[in-house]
């Protein structure tokens, strides 16, 4: 018997990827008469518009037309929650690089060409840069927000020990190989169909419609895949999407924008940068007795989706540890940068990253074992109950972080490496080695309560082939993958015999994000509920057909069977649609549970958590800063996965990622405010020789305890958090090289582990 | 007009010769299966081959390509060692967003042809210019392995 679902299925468009057929929307035939459009950005990081002279722009070869803020028929906003965020500056310029007009030319070579020949006139204005000086400055994007359990302060003037600290963690450029991109099609009477590479086609709709005041109904936008998003398409498509849009409407003739690399880089908001102050009060074995922390980060200049990113900071400053007294201030800084945007992980491991920061000072600071003292904070402790509840109320009760731990502990030889290392460090003066094993614990939801909807179509032809189509998009996380398999179990078909369309708004509505890890959670269980309205009248009609009361009817194989009576699925459709059943139906799913107070950040805002754990081992050479990483073990849990091939993909890459972002991606700022490092000459993701030669991955064997799609658990954010293994590994390194705990800064580039063991200013 | 030997094919077009070779791949001759990443060669998505070598197209003037074997993703399935690769591909189901992967494959060719058993050095050392942010690299390093036993 099939089971497409649990099976290592390759993803659903493996043979166009291989063979350069897989179209995004750069590949798209471009309709006839189709301008393409470029921004002209702003040079100032801060200003009053007084002046934009665009008759150059305007009488430069192919350009067709130049359109302003003043061009927006309605709203000039793309914001995904406040309207803050204009899609074209209107009088204020807000940071360097903000687009400020929109060129519409006959190329894109014109086009851009054209955009260099503004000539604007600012005044330019004090600008604030970075987290100290909006701290300084007390430039908030919102109030600050307090969360508290217990008395932070008595419990730390009690405590056996305190420790003070800070730590500063980067951002990270999303770097998407696929640029922003979309295309908009002039449709009839007042209508537009936008080809947006976006996680989210919804929002992208309704931004549109505001912008023109239209009607939700005379905007379609469709994403068949993008190359590549990780939360820098979520809100931040709209821009472009609505530019595009606007030149669409303002023409009548269909406008491409893509945005070029550099331009990408400057204009589109990155993982929000951090930083940490705290005290924290523990006993002679580690375990923590009080905490008092601030958590800043810059935001850049406007709200996007900044307040949740950082409630999820909150959210996961515990990470696997009961904090008992603790008291969390979180600062959300208003910068005149670029808008800081969901990232992959959406705020959580920017919390995460400050208790294991906590964690391994305390441990050098009592002389113990790192992985010690982080066992000795984990949640659940037995026999006492009041341990298993979170800062924010919400009661752990799916917890496998200890098991989960001793097991990749065990097999990973953590504690015999760590001695060899010791005994390595002891007579290497200039090669120092580190290890580190992290855990961690992901709440899986939208924050936004909301937001935890999803629909979905099945439609089932009359020769038995399927077509579905939902509310979420593929990025290559393998979506459309899983949802093809959960809806051929559902009918007991093979995979190929289910095909996805392309996510469209006119075919499902009011969708959600791809976002939060939770596309199959949501979108799998909407198309799973079509898909069993489908069984369910098959059912009836096979045994109408045949005459059966109550037998036990299979769907299997491309069959459907009662005991010794069977026919194929596709005579079955083919009799059922002449009969006058209905063969396709929509299924919808909302995640049960969950409820939180935003106001006081209380209640359970997750419907479950994910859990896994890494351990890293790196070498570090103290006369260069230089760094690798030797071999990386993770053990992380999918629940009950329904693919074992694209998940395990997905901790490889997501580690891959979070170690890059904490070693050698950096986003300077200059003075002025200009980013210096827009283009991959100057940022350096992952490459292949950066991986480490040993990356031994595997899923813990467990299974949701909450009733999710098959039991799997959600797997896109989580294991972004293993990177963290490399970065205590790299500090465990340092360490070693100092004689003391290395006060080592994220991302940790050659620069900073020298700074860190006293090799540079 | 210029004219171009793509896939084995001679085809004329109508730019200017500085335009760089990717823009007439996917512009005037709609082999779309180049990417365009960054346009400065550094990240690898425009890899095609030039008379068997890997080179990037975004910033190889269209002239340079005249009187050369241009081959791209749409035609490399003519070699034995790209289908190895392309199978060793799907096998190990290294694809996930798939936008730098027709640049990983013509790199792997390359590799492959001028290197039966690469060792996990040479692998890391010829692909290093092909960038992939959805950090493929585990499968890609496993799959040239693979391919390289298929074809041994």
């Amino acid at each position: 018997m099939t089971h497409p679902v649990g099976a290592p299925l390759r993803h659903e468009s493996a043979t166009l990827h291989v063979q350069g057929a897989a179209r995004y929307i750069d590949d798209l035939p471009a309709p006839a008469g189709c301008l393409h459009a470029a921004f002209g950005l702003a040079s100032i990081a801060h200003g009053r518009i007084l002046a934009m002279d665009l008759a150059a722009v305007l009488a430069a070869p192919g350009v067709v037309a130049v359109l302003t803020a003043q061009d927006i028929p309605a709203s000039n906003d793309c914001g995904p929650i406040v309207h803050d965020d204009p899609i074209l500056a209107d009088g204020l310029v807000h940071f360097m690089g903000q687009p400020l007009f929109l060129v519409l030319a006959e190329s894109h070579e014109q086009a851009r060409r054209a955009a260099r020949l503004a000539k604007v006139d600012v005044e330019a204005l004090p600008a604030i840069l970075d987290i100290p000086s909006a701290i300084a400055a007390e430039s908030w994007l919102m109030p600050p927000v307090h969360v508290q359990r217990g008395d932070a302060d008595k419990a730390l003037a009690s405590a056996q020990h305190r420790l003070q600290g800070r730590a500063t963690l980067g951002g990270q450029e999303h770097f998407y190989l696929e640029s922003q991109i979309a295309l908009a099609i002039p449709r009839e009477e007042g209508s537009l169909h936008v080809q947006s590479s976006t996680q989210h086609p919804t929002e992208m709709q309704q931004t549109i419609a505001h912008m023109l005041g239209w009607a939700a109904h005379q905007v379609s936008v469709e994403c068949r895949r993008m190359g590549g998003a990780f939360g820098g398409k979520e809100s931040q498509s709209a821009q472009v999407a609505s530019a595009a849009a606007l030149g669409a409407w303002k023409t009548g003739r269909a406008v491409k924008l893509r945005l070029d690399r550099d331009d990408d880089i400057l204009i589109t908001g990155k993982r929000h940068d951090f930083a940490y102050e705290w005290e924290a009060g523990f006993d002679d074995h580690g375990q923590l007795q009080g905490l008092a922390i601030t958590l800043a980060s810059r935001c850049g200049f406007s709200t996007d989706l900044s307040g949740p990113v950082n409630d999820r900071a909150i959210f996961h400053l515990d990470n696997c540890y009961y904090l008992d007294a603790v008291a969390i201030r979180s600062l959300r800084c208003r910068t005149n940068t670029v808008s800081n945007t969901a990232f992959r992980g959406f705020g959580g491991p920017q919390g995460i990253f400050a208790i294991e920061y906590i964690l391994d000072d305390i441990a050098h600071h009592l002389g113990l074992d790192p992985l010690e003292v982080r066992r000795r904070n984990f949640y659940g402790l037995p026999g006492n109950d009041a341990c298993t509840t979170t800062h924010y109320g919400m009661p752990v009760q799916d917890n496998v972080a200890p098991q989960l731990v001793d097991q990749l502990a065990q097999e990973c030889d953590y504690s015999a490496r760590r001695a060899a290392i010791a005994a390595f460090n002891a007579t290497s003066p200039v090669l120092k080695r580190g290890i580190a094993l992290t855990p961690v614990k992901f709440g899986i939801s939208f924050t936004a309560t909301h937001y935890n909807q999803a629909g979905a179509q099945v439609c089932v032809y009359a020769d038995g082939s399927v077509l579905v189509t939902h509310g979420g998009t593929e990025m290559g996380q393998g979506l459309y993958t899983k949802i093809a398999q959960i809806v051929a179990q559902a009918l007991g078909l093979s995979i190929d015999r289910v095909r996805l369309s392309s996510t469209d708004t006119s075919r499902v509505p009011n969708t959600s994000a791809t976002a939060a890890s939770s596309g199959t959670d949501l979108n799998g269980q909407a198309a799973l509920a079509a898909a069993r309205k489908i069984r369910k009248r098959l059912t009836d009609f096979f045994s109408t057909r045949h005459g059966l009361r109550g037998a036990k009817i299979e769907f299997a194989d491309g069959k459907v069977s009662a005991g010794e009576i069977s026919e194929d699925f596709t005579t079955l459709t083919a009799a059922a649609y002449r009969a006058r059943v209905q063969l396709w139906d929509s299924g919808f799913y909302a995640t049960p549970k969950i409820h939180y107070d935003p106001a006081s950040l209380q209640g359970r805002p997750f419907f479950y958590f994910a859990y896994g754990a890494c351990c890293a081992e790196v070498v570090i050479d103290t006369l260069t800063g230089e760094s690798r990483i030797l071999r990386a073990d993770i053990l992380h849990d999918a629940g009950r996965s329904i693919n074992p091939a694209l998940d395990i993909g997905q901790v490889e890459g997501a580690f891959i990622q979070g170690a890059g972002w904490i070693t050698s991606e950096e986003l300077v700022f200059d003075g002025a405010g200009r980013l210096r490092t827009h283009a991959p000459s100057t940022y350096k993701i992952p490459a292949a020789s950066d991986c480490p030669p040993v990356l031994n991955v595997k899923l813990f064997d467990n299974i949701n305890a909450e009733n999710s799609v098959h039991r799997s658990k959600a797997v896109g954010e989580p294991p972004l958090v293993h990177g963290f293994a490399v970065f205590f590994a790299l500090r465990d390194a340092c360490s070693a090289a100092l004689g003391a705990p290395a006060p080592l800064q994220a991302p940790a580039t050659p620069e900073a582990i020298l700074r860190a063991i006293g090799g540079m200013p | 007009m210029i004219t171009l030997n793509i896939n084995g094919k001679s085809t004329r077009v109508d730019v200017a010769p500085d335009t760089p070779l990717l823009w007439v791949l996917r512009d005037s001759l709609q082999l779309t299966g180049t990417k365009f990443g960054c346009g400065m060669a550094l990240c690898g998505a425009c890899t095609v081959h030039m008379d068997g070598q890997a080179i990037r197209s975004c910033t190889t003037p269209v002239s340079v390509a005249v009187g050369k074997k241009i081959v791209t993703i749409e035609g490399v399935d003519r070699l034995k060692v790209a289908q190895a690769v392309q199978e060793a591909w799907k096998r190990l189901d290294v694809v996930q967003c798939g936008y730098c992967q027709s640049g990983q494959i013509m790199s792997a060719v390359t590799l492959l042809t001028e290197n039966r058993k690469p060792s996990d050095a040479d692998i890391d050392s010829a692909m290093a210019g092909n960038v992939c942010r959805c950090a493929t690299y585990v499968r890609i390093r496993a799959a040239i392995h693979e391919a390289a036993k298929a074809l041994a």
